[in-house]
């Protein structure tokens, strides 16, 4: 078995003109001596949705939790994530302000127990937004761009909880696009969900492309040739090839990650 | 004796010890109910305690008894939230947080009456503040806080990760996601918390000998005025509660009818703490049911 | 390379697949990212600041809470010592208890010999039927039947002390006196009272102990064609062993701190207990019935603070003896 610190890496780089964030020499820590992620430095393109996949283990989740600092109270991060010209993995880095930009999607649906319009206007009236009227269009127009419109505009006022679980999803969507997140993290989205809803929310995310960047985690290789512009390889805590997808797919350049996509696909 | 004997031995006293058991607690709340339901009249309910005849109420030691709940209540409320949010949300696995365990946990272990003699030497004594009813609260209020705080922070540590990341993610504060999103989550269990507390509070009496006092005042039930002496709203007044009321009359009254006043009044006790009990379940039932419901 | 071609195919599919008309947002839509904010405090912030801020007070108070209890009954408690120069020996050791006028007759011996004996007895009385209790509720009852005991046991732990006193004064104490004569108050009333008080909080610690035993070592014992008695003892109960022995420990520090109860059955009598059914006076019962009748600062007051500082100690210690024990039993 060759060690993973020597196996040559394939990472493409952009113009950083292209990039709206990346990471340098990012690695993750846990319990103090423990670590999950090894100096990954990637480049994300604006407007993209790039896909994370890997093995369990392989620090994909990590990585994509430690962009938003959601890792920060049970992990050590150190390295850089460039942001707009700022390094948001620094301490004095408003992380409230920074979610509102970076927003996240999780595994499993997570609605909050309150009415489906509730959901989505939660954050909004933290934030102090109080017109009716502005907040009802927000709700609608976030609905409609997550797809979901069509389906509870009667019922607006129904607890979240009584959707379906691929609704349920689609109505996290909504409530982070309703924040105005310019970068969205999405954690696995579909892992919870049967075939026809994955197929929605796949749709879903395809229209969002235009206006959102997308950073995706998925172990689901045929997920993340449908609907990914670029890939990024993750294997045991390190980052071993990033390209297109479709290069990524078709002529992976180290062994492993041929190896890996070549069983996965089956 | 071959291991199938032993076996059904062992069976058969586990059984007779349980029914024991059984026993004991159906002979102790059935003795409680006969002997003192057929005394609780609206009569008994409704008038003044009497110090040496036969014939008194409860009137005064029910009111007070309510009274001092409400208070210890108010008062401790807000202190075991707060400690519990922390326990729950902010400590992290330090020697500090095993310091302010540690102390909890002693809170809890100290006897009541210890706890009644700290709040006689502070609040009655040292303040000034004499047998009073605030003295009471403050002292029910230490006697209370370890119980229900870590009732709350069981709670609110029930409540799912994934709702404060959900909370999180949208660019919310820590503070703003529990109290938005993980204490109205956590409300049925941190409500049925409080209400089994509630029961403790009405029952005990160790505490409160040496802080609310073993008498009462006069008191008024039209005077709304909270600093007037004889008001029934006035803390600084000393007052008996209903527990404090059975031990007083058995230990040290000598009124003829000790025995059917403290029957009656032990019942009052038992039914109140029972209604508590069953008004926890039937609460925190209700509300999960509410919180969680498919259609609402 | 015919395997990347295949590939290469699946993955042409996949793509064709992507092509999906595009909704235009005109509401939500990207926030220009405001640069500025990210580095400075916020709302969030001070909310945070504030959140924090109420939380640790209220944990704040409550460590002060404590130290000043600890320190108020310290003080108080040692002026027997310090100021009434009574000697810490002579105190723990002496039977003599009139601190009335003049005397320095502090003897806590017998309080103390009674506050032990009648949680130790209680003790041993509660724990065989707390662990029946237990037992039958983890291992032999149905769903209903455990469901049963454990409102039952809520109901005992509801009871509130002062009935449990009348109680054992009005049904226990006459049942003692027509047994064994003599007044009927005494230890074993006490003891009696007692163990229905502690029952309920051994039974459901044991109960937590006994939920914890892994469900495998009931199911490798019965494999080996073990009787489900011999699954109890040789397994079940050796591996809660520990935890049975801290809920024991709970419920002794129960007996112990019990005041009211305690002092309506056991006769109030300060004399070294020469059997169960002779008047006696625990720790707390003196308590109880001396601290109104003494007054502030004088010796027979200070002599009953130094009875509250040993019953703080020993809550401090049966504390400490839950956590060694808890600790060992980890081992």
């Amino acid at each position: 078995m060759q060690d993973i610190n020597e196996v040559k890496t394939h990472i493409k780089n952009f113009d950083p003109n292209d990039e709206i964030l990346s990471t340098k020499n990012l690695s993750v820590f846990y319990g103090g001596t423990i670590q999950k992620l090894f100096n990954a430095s990637l480049q994300f393109k604006k407007n993209s949705i790039t896909a994370l996949i890997g093995g369990s283990g392989s620090g994909k989740s990590t990585f994509l939790r430690s962009i938003n600092r959601m890792n920060d109270k049970v992990a050590k991060i150190t390295g850089e994530i460039w942001y707009h010209g700022l390094d948001i993995n620094k301490s004095d880095i408003n992380v409230y302000e920074l979610r509102k930009n970076i927003g996240m999607v999780f595994q499993k649906p997570n609605p909050f127990p309150k009415s489906i319009r509730e959901n989505i206007i939660y954050a909004l009236k933290a934030n102090g937004q109080k017109d009716k009227g502005q907040l009802d269009q927000i709700v609608e127009e976030s609905l409609r761009a997550a797809a979901l419109w069509d389906e509870v505009k009667d019922n607006l006022d129904k607890s979240a909880l009584a959707l379906s679980g691929g609704q349920q999803q689609r109505l996290c969507i909504a409530r982070a696009l309703a924040v105005k997140p310019e970068v969205i993290l999405l954690d696995e989205p579909a892992s919870a969900l049967d075939p026809v809803s994955t197929s929605k929310l796949e749709d879903t995310l395809k229209q969002l492309r235009s206006d959102y960047t997308m950073i995706m985690v998925t172990h689901n290789m045929q997920q993340a040739s449908r609907i990914s512009d670029y890939t990024a390889f993750f294997h045991l805590g390190h980052v071993l090839e990033y390209d297109k997808t479709e290069n990524i797919f078709t002529n992976p350049q180290g062994k492993i990650t041929e190896d890996y996509i070549r069983g996965s696909f089956g | 004796m071959n291991a199938k004997t032993r076996d059904k031995v062992a069976t058969a006293v586990i059984y007779a010890l349980v029914s024991v058991v059984v026993v004991i607690l159906f002979g102790i709340i059935g003795n409680i109910l006969v002997s003192g339901v057929p005394h609780l009249s609206w009569h008994f309910l409704t008038s003044e305690a009497s110090s040496y005849q036969a014939g008194g109420g409860v009137r005064d030691q029910l009111f007070n008894s309510l009274y001092l709940l409400v208070l210890t209540m108010i008062i401790s409320l807000p202190i075991a939230l707060g400690a519990a949010i922390y326990l729950a949300e902010y400590a992290t696995d330090n020697w500090f947080t095993s310091l302010i365990r540690t102390t909890i946990e002693i809170l809890s272990s100290l006897p009541s009456i210890v706890v009644g003699l700290f709040g006689y030497l502070l609040f009655v004594v040292q303040f000034g503040f004499g047998f009073s009813i605030i003295s009471g609260a403050l002292a029910l209020t230490f006697f209370n806080l370890p119980t229900l705080t870590s009732n709350i922070e069981q709670a609110i540590a029930g409540v799912p990760q994934t709702q404060r990341d959900a909370g999180l993610a949208l660019g919310l504060s820590n503070w703003k996601t529990i109290r938005g999103i993980v204490l109205p989550a956590a409300l049925p269990g941190i409500l049925t918390g409080v209400i089994l507390s509630a029961g403790r509070i009405f029952g005990e009496a160790a505490a409160l000998i040496y802080t609310a006092g073993q008498s009462g005042s006069t008191i008024d039930y039209s005077n709304w005025n909270p600093f007037s002496p004889t008001s029934f709203l006035n803390v600084m007044r000393p007052a008996e509660t209903l527990a404090v009321h059975i031990w007083k009359v058995n230990t040290e009254g000598i009124i003829p009818d000790a025995d059917i006043v403290s029957a009656a009044t032990s019942a009052l006790l038992i039914i109140v703490v029972i209604l508590f009990n069953l008004g926890a379940r039937a609460l925190g039932n209700h509300l999960y049911r509410k919180l969680t419901a498919a259609k609402s | 390379m015919n395997n990347k071609q295949d590939l290469k195919q699946v993955v042409n599919q996949a793509l064709a697949e992507q092509k999906v008309p595009h909704v235009k947002l005109k509401k939500i839509g990207v926030d220009k990212v405001n640069v500025e904010r990210l580095t400075k405090p916020s709302k969030e912030t001070r909310q945070e600041y504030w959140g924090k801020g109420l939380t640790y007070a209220a944990i704040i108070l409550i460590i002060a809470l404590v130290v000043s209890i600890i320190g108020f009954i310290a003080v108080r408690g040692l002026s027997t010592f310090l100021q009434n120069h009574v000697n810490v020996f002579h105190f723990l050791t002496s039977t003599d208890w009139d601190p009335g006028e003049g005397k320095n007759y502090v003897g806590a011996a017998a309080m103390i010999v009674t506050s032990f004996a009648v949680t130790i007895l209680a003790a041993l009385v509660a724990t065989p039927f707390a662990i029946a209790v237990a037992l039958f509720m983890t291992e032999y009852s149905s769903k209903k039947g455990g469901h049963f005991l454990q409102t039952v046991m809520e109901l005992l732990v509801g009871i509130p002390s002062v009935v449990y006193g009348f109680l054992g004064l009005t049904i226990i104490v006459p049942l003692i006196r027509n047994i064994f004569g003599g007044t009927g108050f005494g230890i074993l009333s006490a003891t009696l009272v007692l163990f229905v008080m502690v029952l309920p909080t051994i039974t459901s610690l044991t109960v937590d102990s006994l939920n914890a035993v892994p469900n495998h070592y009931r199911q490798a014992s019965a494999a080996l064609g073990a009787t489900h008695w011999q699954t109890i003892y040789k397994v079940v109960l050796r591996v809660a062993a520990p935890r049975i022995m801290t809920a024991v420990i709970f419920g002794m520090a129960r007996a112990f701190g019990e005041a009211l109860a305690v002092q309506m059955v056991i006769g109030n009598a300060v004399l070294m207990p020469y059997n169960l059914v002779s008047p006696s006076a625990t720790l707390t019962s003196q308590l109880t019935s001396q601290m109104g009748n003494t007054v502030m600062g004088t010796l027979p007051n200070n002599a009953l603070w130094s009875l509250a500082l040993l019953l703080l100690i020993m809550a401090l210690f049966f504390n400490f003896l839950v956590r060694f024990v808890g600790k060992k039993g980890q081992k």
